[in-house]
This record gives structure tokens, C-alpha cells and sequence, in this order.
């Protein structure tokens, strides 16, 4: 099972229809069995019964998760795969100890790969879709994988199966989404 | 939150709609009316209807004129949007883009602008599933136009049923459209929601069609008792 996490700014929100269900639809498309739970609900034992854990993105105007890091301390020490999706990629920066700084891309936009990784592979640039106000300052412990001209795109963890891309899969790249999930649970 | 509804009058904008009244507190439709046919945002055959559904709804309505040239029409979405932030207090914007990049990242950036939160409850969603949900829901939904192969003229006018997304399917699988309009292979327009107190029923209309590409434009049409 796949543990998606809704970030949104509630439980059953409407924009649950935008940033949560196109993910889990990826992801029921590999065959998997997908859970939906909202980040006030995850805890690490919930995150530590799922084969994988994903975290979804927000609106652009929902900057309620980022209230509250202690929802997301589970990360450090979760075992399991875990990626996130633009606020899900930001959450995972805080719980390592990176940084939040305002930056807004909003549309198609030039990815380019920086670091050989099974995320990208073969691929040295593709078009993305973005839709944020705020970008992450990584941590040490996070490695870099991609940028857009204005920001850092995609990050992993240097030693544990954590990754986390800020432009948004569903759109035009759900093969980002699937290659994660195959290569870490294989 | 209260919100506004972008409204063409078509099935996608309504089924938002609606997906935003079980969710949030929806205050009022905006429609912006293009002159130009070929308009990339706005044109659609029966637009000035929106206000009889608006009617039917029991929401006002935002109506603001478009010459539709390119891009600047985006200035005459921010403006009826506006409108709708000072008139009705609303906090955020709702949309019904299914796969549209273009119009949903221009909606996001004026939304941005703005200070206000942007909603697509029908953005990537399962195509069959939805078109099913919203015969299921009671939704009344006609053909207003077709602009692709292999619509014929006898699509015009007709009530998306379990049988038309039948059809659809079919053409779905032989000609490559997208079983929502999506790509611009037809246009609808919405005569009756779960939401509307009262139908609206055309009391008449203007078929035009030559080589897959038609309209049905409603002249008149009334509310009347469901």
C-alpha cells in the first residue's frame, strides 16, 4: 500500500481534487493499492505500515503546512520510501533542517537535470509544470538533482530513499511519480 | 470561503461549480463575454445565458465584454474578477480546467495577483468517470457545438446522456478526441444542475453546421417549474 498525504489546508478540502487525486490516479495506474490520509492524521507508524509514502502538493495561496514542521518530524526517522511534491518537497527540506525562501514560478517551465539520478535517467532537461510561491534551501543532507532558472527543482537524500521534486508530476510527468515508486521498492 | 465561479455556461465551469458549493460557500458566477469567435479563453456559442443559469442558481452574476485579443483579454478576466473581490467578498476564484496548461496557469497567475486562492476540482480527473458522475448528478447538458471530425450535425442540440458518452467513447477510440470536449472538439451548455431551482428550457434555437464544424445557438430560452 501507498500512503498519499493530503497537505492540503484541511481534511477533504477542495483542493483534494487538484493536488491529491491526480496523484493517487498515477498511482493506481502501476497496479498499487493507494491510502489517502490528511497530515493531520500521519504519524510514523501509520507512514511505517506503507510500502511508500507520498506527499502531495497545495494551492498556491495554502500555506498551512507550513505552520506546523512538528507534523512532519515522522520523516527523519521514517524507514519507508518517502517523496514530495512541491509543498511535500518542502516539508521534507524543514525536516532536515533546510530553509524556506519566497520565490513564485507559475506555469510550463525549463527543468534542467544537475546529478546522474534514477529519477531522470536519460533525461538532461524536460518542461514541468510549476506552481509555488516559495522554493527550499536544501540541507546538507539533500543533494540537488535539477533546477529551473530560478530555484532548485528536485532534491534526494544522499543515503536514504527520500526525494522530493517542487514542479507538480501530474502535469505532463507522472513517469517522475512512477519511476520513483519502481525504483525504490525494487 | 467565498468564492467566484469562472462560468462559460458549459458543463466544466458548472460541475466546479458544484464541487465548490459542497466544499466552500460560493458567492457569486463571472463570466467574460468574448466579440471574437476565435477567442483562446472565453468564446463560446451561448454565452450570454450564463445569466438565466445564474438565475436558475440563485447566484449573481459578473458579466464583463472582452474584445478577446490574445493575452489582453487576460487584463478583462482580472477586471471582472476584481469586480467580483469589491461586489461579493470573495476570497477565492474556481475553474473547470481539465488538462488546459494554458488557461489554468494564466487563471493562477491572475489569481496570484491578486491575493486570492484558486480552486480546479475537475483539473487531471478521470475523463469517463467524471462525464458519468455528472449524468449521475442530475446534470441537464447539451451539445452547443462541435468542431471536429466525426460530429455530425445531429449532434447539435443533443442531451449528453449514458448514450452520448457511449458515442463519445467510440470516438474517443477512432478519431482521437477527448471524451470531454477537452481539445476543443465540442462545446455544452448546461440547462439544468442540482443546484438550479428551476430548468432552463430553450424555446428556440439556431443550428448552423457545414464540414464537422457547427453551432447551436439558443435565441430564447426561459426557467421554468423541474
Amino acid at each position: 500500500m501507498i500512503l498519499v498525504v493530503d497537505l492540503c489546508y484541511r481534511p477533504g478540502s477542495l483542493s483534494a481534487y487538484e493536488f491529491v487525486d491526480p496523484i493517487t490516479a498515477i498511482i493506481r495506474g502501476t497496479g498499487r493499492d493507494v491510502r489517502t490520509c490528511h497530515s493531520t492524521q500521519v504519524d510514523a507508524a501509520l507512514a511505517g505500515d506503507a510500502e511508500a509514502v507520498i506527499l502531495c502538493g497545495t494551492a498556491l495561496r495554502d500555506q498551512e503546512y507550513a505552520g506546523y514542521p512538528d507534523r512532519f518530524a515522522w520523516i527523519r526517522g521514517c524507514a519507508r520510501p518517502v517523496f514530495g511534491i512541491c509543498a511535500g518537497l518542502q516539508v521534507i527540506g524543514r525536516a532536515f533542517g533546510g530553509s524556506l525562501t519566497a520565490c513564485t514560478e507559475i506555469g510550463m517551465t525549463p527543468v534542467r537535470v544537475v546529478r546522474d539520478d534514477p529519477l531522470f535517467a536519460d533525461r538532461a532537461s524536460f518542461e514541468a509544470y510549476t506552481l509555488h510561491s516559495i522554493a527550499l534551501d536544501p540541507p546538507a543532507e539533500l543533494e540537488v538533482l535539477a533546477v529551473s532558472g530560478a530555484c532548485v527543482q528536485a532534491v534526494r537524500h544522499r543515503t536514504r530513499p527520500i526525494a522530493g521534486v517542487l514542479f507538480h508530476p501530474e502535469v505532463r510527468n507522472p513517469w517522475v511519480v512512477e519511476r520513483f515508486l519502481e525504483y525504490s521498492l525494487h | 470561503m467565498r468564492l467566484g465561479v469562472l462560468c462559460s455556461g458549459g458543463k466544466d465551469s458548472l460541475f466546479a461549480c458544484w464541487r465548490a458549493m459542497q466544499k466552500e460557500e460560493v458567492a457569486c458566477l463571472i463570466t467574460v463575454v468574448s466579440r471574437n469567435p476565435e477567442s483562446y479563453m472565453f468564446h463560446t456559442p451561448n454565452i450570454r445565458l450564463a445569466a438565466l443559469q445564474a438565475d436558475a442558481a440563485g447566484l449573481p452574476l459578473v458579466e464583463v465584454e472582452t474584445a478577446g485579443i490574445q493575452e489582453a483579454e487576460l487584463d478583462d478576466l482580472a477586471r471582472a474578477i476584481g469586480i467580483a473581490v469589491a461586489d461579493y467578498d470573495i476570497e477565492g476564484v474556481v475553474s473547470g480546467a481539465i488538462l488546459s496548461v494554458y488557461q489554468a496557469a494564466r487563471i493562477q497567475r491572475i489569481c496570484h495577483t491578486l491575493g486570492l486562492w484558486c480552486f480546479n476540482p475537475l483539473w487531471h480527473t478521470d475523463q469517463q468517470a467524471y462525464m458519468e458522475a455528472l449524468v449521475d448528478a442530475g446534470f441537464g447538458v447539451l451539445v452547443s457545438g462541435v468542431f471536429s471530425e466525426p460530429f455530425d450535425e445531429h449532434w447539435l442540440g443533443r442531451v449528453i446522456d449514458r448514450a452520448a458518452i457511449d458515442d463519445l467513447r467510440t470516438f474517443a477510440r477512432t478519431h482521437r478526441i477527448s471524451l470531454t470536449g477537452e481539445g476543443g472538439e465540442l462545446e455544452t451548455f448546461v440547462f439544468d444542475a442540482p443546484f438550479f431551482s428551476r430548468r432552463i428550457e430553450v424555446v428556440d434555437a439556431a443550428v448552423s453546421y457545414r464540414n464537422f464544424r457547427g453551432t447551436y445557438r439558443i435565441r430564447n430560452a426561459r426557467l421554468v417549474e423541474k
